[in-house]
């Protein structure tokens, strides 16, 4: 067993990533789960930020994943209550639908 | 040793209940992998030694974005079996896209190197004598200071936008409005009259106090 460093925590990044976009591609249909794929994808990018905080013994990298924590915060708060908008407007919350919005 | 083994527990729980979360037939167990999901990444960052960050996403992570996912999902009466049409149809093409994807970013990680002068340009060194959230609150409350009270603001904004989307007028239950409370004056409320023996109840107008007969 390789000790682990910062490889290790990119390549869980990496997958973490691909993981979420296939997830995107997987759930066409239902925006949930497509914003908990969005936020699986900035979790990827907070472990990047913080493997290479820990691997340079840099301290900006986890100010970094801070700010980038809340501004997905801020994002899910933001996209849920538009979905729930959504919904009690229309009754259903299919992304295929949303086009209609277009004015 | 013990470190490296808890690593790849951490890790594999971790992938796997990614997949789980963009897998899963029901959503409320998508948002429950999520949890899962979070907390085991939150146990990655204390092994990279940001125990802060670690605590910070499981507060803030696990405690409300979760939370508020799970609430959405239950309270929206969405039929979940409907948003799977096209599950199988649109496989193929993620799959394709994810696997270019994947063999991109593995590449970029099997072959890349730090910058020989990468160390000399740090901009906050680790300081060896602080705890990582001393070290975290040293830098943020004075470098950071600009950018960390513009997140605050744009949580602000976030937090007022939620709920003038989600606010809704409700004139369904009589509501106390103290301005008419206050307002009412003795005499449009009260009359005192004086009743006759033997005259019986008569219907009396609360404005002038007459008799209406």
């Amino acid at each position: 067993m390789v000790t682990v460093g910062l490889a290790h925590y990119l390549v869980v990044a990496a997958l973490l990533l691909v993981i979420g976009i296939f997830g995107i591609f997987l759930n066409r249909k239902n925006v949930i789960v497509i914003m908990m794929s969005i936020e699986l994808i900035l979790l990827a990018a907070n472990i990047n930020f913080i493997a290479f905080s820990a691997a340079l013994h840099d301290m900006v990298g986890q100010v970094f994943a801070m700010f980038v924590l809340s501004v997905a915060a801020a994002e899910a708060a933001i996209g849920l209550a538009i979905v729930v908008v959504y919904f009690r407007n229309r009754g259903s919350i299919e992304v295929d639908d949303v086009t209609l919005m277009k004015g | 040793m013990i470190a490296d083994i808890a690593f790849y527990v951490f890790a594999a729980i971790l992938l796997i209940s990614a997949c789980m979360v963009i897998t899963a037939r029901n959503s409320v167990h998508s948002v429950l992998f999520l949890i899962l999901a979070f907390i085991n990444a939150a146990a990655l960052f204390v092994l990279a030694g940001a125990e802060f960050l670690a605590m910070v996403l499981v507060i803030v992570y696990v405690g409300a974005v979760a939370v508020l996912f799970l609430f959405v999902v239950m309270m929206l009466d969405v039929d979940f079996a409907a948003l799977r049409e096209g599950f199988q149809r649109y496989a193929p093409l993620g799959l394709t896209i994810g696997f270019i994807l994947m063999v991109e970013v593995g590449l970029t990680v099997i072959d890349w190197s730090v910058a020989s002068g990468a160390h000399f340009v740090r901009l906050a060194p680790m300081p060896a004598h602080l705890s990582n959230t001393a070290a975290l609150g040293d830098l943020i409350y004075t470098h950071y200071m600009f950018a960390f009270e513009l997140v605050a603001l744009l949580l602000l904004i976030a937090m007022v936008g939620a709920i003038v989307l989600t606010h809704t007028d409700r004139r369904g239950p009589r509501r106390q409005n103290i301005e008419t409370q206050h307002e009412r004056r003795i005499d449009e409320t009260l009359t005192m009259v004086t009743i006759e023996f033997g005259s019986g109840a008569k219907r009396i107008s609360a404005q002038s106090g007459k008799e209406i007969g």
